[in-house]
């Protein structure tokens, strides 16, 4: 691993790996290999990794960690721990095969209702936005805002559209939807102002299931543009899982 | 062998220590606010750590009592009381069946806790019993307490209690004399002084927003909750207008929308955050801030990561000796009872936990 990194406490529980200060997949890669990397060889005390898109957060129960004397802080100590673990495999980053995670979406219709707007305001028909946003793969940068939500990489400046001004109230789980240029998928029924262009019957946030998130950061997202029969059947499905 | 709600309360929810090891998902860790006031709640009546309590916000919540139970209230005080006797917190009580229990009026603090011995007994939603509000799931259904819930206990780890003992005037319950010393938790609902570290992002601020934050007091608004405290204070501005790009947060982490009001995010906070980052709280003071109520003021102090470290380890040596003495008196038979009147432990004495 590159040494392009820095080290902040964030306060006396966490400590915050910072690669660069600008998103690019490649930042990301190295975001994805220091968690993974500490994951597998964790320290005593250690809690969790929370990777972001150029950062990562690894959090730690004070109480568990045995501080040798020539530490100052705990702080120190668990910096020069993660800097051992962090020892890099390059050609096992370069040579990882992408993830990618199919979401089939039927787009427009009731589960896409502002789909026309997006054309619209773009200037497109609502097959040519359905064609640009299904037609590349999004880096999940992180799972965040709500449980098992993807923040992906942006989508063309095509098919970009601003927020709602007034945010709905309720937006049914599996709704995907466009803000700025960024897309995302609700997981849990909540209020938001994103513009949305379709559904998918998969179930992002699953309780029960171990991991609970259908997807997770690193992975690639392709959108797969479906009719209604197949959005039905493959809810029926996903109702079980 | 439970409780039923029989008045809702403001907000009232089972928690524990939290939900962690999902955070990459996007799942808050939650859990109680005053982590302090739980885990003294659940040593008080022989739990381990990491049973269910209930956290209860501000007055108005009463339960009926099903069967004999021992119990403990820590936390802000929410005037407990059976049949307008109140009922001392910081300590285990037994309480008979067929009593209610309610909270009365704030005193001091803004949340209650009640444990009850053996904990709640609630199914495990990734690996917690905590209420996770915005994604309903875990806790009760979920959700917060309404009218007629049914609560049930594991198996208590302490006696039951035969009659002829020490109760109350009515026979609805009785304590033991001693007490969790009240000087190791006080509320105050005025100024608090609470301890800070510099924020990743402090330096991004101008000079006089920097010198506000340790100068002035912040207000705590009424759009305070489980996610996060609102400040409202001294405009908190940036030297020159910045987009963040969103990175991972921790409860405690202070920080300031462009509004320029701060917000303290708490336990059911999300776990990535866009805002510049002006301080973080140490982790010995975020029990204090859980107990403040909307209207309370804060100031905060500046202290290094070395200070957040010592208080910390000085914290966790004072709850362990608390834990241990709790222990220690649990064992003693001469304790139990307001009238030198003793529990006859027997053989039950050794199904206590082997405490290190």
């Amino acid at each position: 691993m590159s040494r392009s990194y820095s080290f902040f406490p964030l306060g006396d529980s966490a400590v915050l790996i910072q690669f660069e200060s600008w998103v690019s997949e490649n930042i990301h890669r190295e975001v994805t290999a220091a968690a993974r990397c500490i994951e597998e060889n964790p320290f005593p005390g250690f809690v969790e990794c929370i990777p972001s898109f150029t950062s990562v957060a690894i959090y730690y129960e004070f109480h568990r960690i045995n501080k040798p004397d020539e530490f100052d802080t705990v702080y120190a100590y668990i910096c020069s721990m993660l800097e051992q673990r962090m020892v890099a495999d390059e050609a096992e980053k370069a040579s990882a095969v992408p993830d990618v995670v199919e979401i089939p979406v039927c787009y427009g219709g009731k589960h896409g209702p502002d789909l026309e707007l997006v054309a619209d305001k773009n200037r497109l028909t609502p097959e040519e936005v359905i064609r640009i946003h299904s037609g590349q793969d999004y880096l999940i940068y992180a799972i965040g805002f709500a449980p098992g939500f993807p923040y992906v990489g942006g989508i063309p400046d095509t098919i970009a559209t601003p927020r709602k001004k007034t945010p709905r109230l309720r937006i049914p789980p599996g709704s995907v939807g466009i803000a700025g240029n960024q897309t995302g998928i609700y997981p849990i029924e909540t209020p938001g102002g994103w513009q949305l262009i379709g559904r998918t019957p998969l179930a992002l946030f699953r309780p029960g299931a171990q991991p609970p998130s259908l997807l997770k950061a690193g992975q690639y997202i392709r959108f797969r543009p479906i009719e209604t029969e197949e959005y039905e059947r493959i809810r029926e499905v996903s109702l079980w899982v | 062998m439970g409780l039923t709600v029989i008045k809702p309360g403001l907000l009232v929810t089972l928690q524990d220590a939290g939900r962690y090891g999902y955070g990459r998902y996007g799942i808050s860790a939650g859990g109680v606010m005053d982590g302090f006031a739980y885990r003294v709640a659940n040593v008080l009546v022989g739990n381990e750590d990491g049973a269910a309590v209930l956290e209860i916000t501000w007055s108005g919540f009463a339960v009926e009592f099903q069967s004999d139970m021992w119990v403990a209230i820590t936390g802000g005080d929410m005037s407990p009381a059976i049949q307008d006797t109140r009922v001392p917190m910081w300590r285990p009580v037994y309480i008979k069946a067929g009593s209610v229990l309610s909270f009365q009026q704030r005193l001091s603090g803004c949340r209650a806790y009640l444990a009850v011995s053996g904990g709640f007994e609630v199914p495990m939603v990734m690996d917690s019993y905590s209420t996770y509000l915005r994604a309903e799931i875990g806790g009760y259904e979920g959700r917060p307490l309404q009218k007629g819930d049914v609560l049930n206990a594991h198996p208590s780890r302490l006696p039951r209690v035969s009659s002829g003992f020490p109760y109350d005037e009515a026979g609805t319950f009785f304590t033991v004399k001693w007490s969790v010393s009240a000087d190791l938790y006080s509320i105050n609902d005025q100024e608090t002084v609470v301890r800070v570290l510099r924020g990743r992002q402090y330096d991004d601020f101008d000079s006089s927003s920097k010198l506000a934050l340790f100068r002035d007091s912040f207000r705590i608004t009424p759009q305070s909750d489980r996610m996060g405290y609102r400040l409202s204070g001294p405009l908190l501005r940036l030297s020159q207008e910045k987009e963040y790009i969103s990175e991972p947060v921790s409860i405690g982490t202070v920080q300031v929308p462009a509004d320029g009001q701060p917000i303290v995010l708490m336990a059911d906070r999300q776990t990535l955050g866009g805002y510049p980052k002006i301080a973080q709280v140490a982790s010995v003071d975020v029990p204090l801030i859980a107990q403040l109520p909307p209207g309370g003021m804060i100031r905060f102090k500046e202290i290094t990561l070395a200070e957040a470290e010592r208080l910390y380890t000085d914290y966790i040596r004072e709850l362990r000796m608390t834990e241990a003495m709790i222990k220690l008196k649990l064992k003693e038979r001469a304790n139990i009872g307001s009238s030198g009147s003793e529990l006859r432990y027997g053989r039950e004495l050794r199904r206590l936990p082997n405490w290190q």
